[in-house]
């Protein structure tokens, strides 16, 4: 359960982002979640509702878009969406291939009232 | 009320990737080789600490950082074999953070080969965190199950090196060596994978022998 860590990190960028702007508060919050981050997006929701209470998000509303894992094969450039980790290119059977998505965990927006 | 869209696009491990990172440059230049261990509880990681510090020294130096939930146990045990060790005690956590080794970084006396992490035990959480090391090892025993790659796919497709523990107990345990080195390669082809028991020895002189050629690469490609 180390989604409480990440929800950590995203609050100390949303602070800084908000007093940035100088936001009053902050409405939504939108994160991408790669579907092999590592990071479940159920508990990051539980995380984020815990976290928030007293903060500038207080009544804030986590948006999560999963996305899916994406990969590229060195050998003949295929693109292909994979269900798991396995490293085996769909076309050509090479295992050379480069990970294009889907095991990162970003902040793309949100929404604040100024 | 005025509404307004903030466009972000930041990393939420990014902190914790730059500090990594400055660990990474900074021990290397000092030619230290940094390794994360990382297995779910029980699976030797200290152990392995242990009967390496037989075959490394007196030729090479080593020191250790214990990452726990509780209790300074694994600190003590590293001590009593005469290594520096410092215990990092989470208090909960179920990971060490680049940030916690950050903070030990200038306690790290000159001179010395090898860091060892050991991380908290736990499968799961410690894939997401890089600590700053060259060489992470996932360390698989055998009495956990030959299927455990393919169900926690992430802390294998990130490590440098696999080790599978706890040899000496097959047979009577039922645990396909092959099979597990060959669904944890199908995860991470670049995988380096040791089968070893710090209890018999077997594959033990294989392992060391693997840490003191990247001991020595490290250096090369830091001259
Ligand atoms: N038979 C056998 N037992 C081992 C071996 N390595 C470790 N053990 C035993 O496994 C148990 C756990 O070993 P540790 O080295 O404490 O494991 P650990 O991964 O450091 O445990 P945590 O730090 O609590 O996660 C101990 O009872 C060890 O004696 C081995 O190679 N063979
Ligand atoms: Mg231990
Ligand atoms: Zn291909």
């Amino acid at each position: 359960m180390h989604e409480l860590s990440l929800i950590a990190n995203l609050f100390e960028i949303l602070e800084e982002k908000a007093a940035e702007k100088e936001a009053k508060r902050i409405l939504s919050v939108k994160l991408q979640v790669g579907l092999l981050s590592g990071a479940v997006p159920e508990l990051l929701k539980t995380s984020f509702d815990i976290y928030k209470k007293d903060t500038i998000a207080a009544e804030a509303e986590l948006e999560i878009i999963e996305v899916p894992f994406k990969v590229e094969c060195n050998v003949c450039q295929t693109q292909m969406i994979k269900d798991d980790l396995v490293a085996v290119c769909d076309a050509c059977g090479s295992i050379d291939l480069k990970t294009l998505q889907g095991t990162d965990l970003f902040l793309l927006k949100m929404d604040v009232e100024i | 009320m005025i509404k307004k869209e903030v466009l972000v696009l930041k990393d939420l491990l990014g902190s914790n990737k730059a500090v990594a990172k400055e660990i990474r440059e900074q021990l290397s230049a000092r030619g230290i080789l940094v390794l994360n261990l990382i297995s779910s509880p029980g699976a030797g990681k200290t152990s392995l600490l242990e009967a390496l510090a037989d075959l490394l020294r007196p030729e090479f130096s080593m020191a250790v950082i214990e990452g726990d939930i509780e209790t300074e146990r694994d600190a003590e045990r590293i001590r009593a074999k005469g290594i520096p060790a410092w215990q990092i005690t989470t208090g909960g956590a179920c990971h060490l953070e680049a940030k916690m080794i950050g903070k030990l970084s200038p306690e790290i006396p000159e001179g010395l080969d090898f860091l060892f992490i050991e991380n908290v035990g736990n499968l799961v959480c410690p894939a997401s965190f890089d600590l700053g090391e060259t060489i992470r090892c996932v360390l698989l025993s055998t009495p956990e199950g030959d299927d455990k790659p393919k169900k926690y796919p992430q802390v294998f497709n990130s490590s440098h090196c696999l080790l599978l523990t706890k040899t000496d107990l097959v047979p009577p345990l039922p645990f396909d060596i092959e099979l597990a080195r060959s669904e944890a390669l199908e995860i991470n082809p670049g995988l380096q994978t040791f089968a070893l028991s710090s209890v018999s020895g077997a594959g033990m002189r294989e392992f060391a022998d693997y840490l003191i050629a990247s001991l020595h690469k490290l250096r090369q490609d830091h001259a």
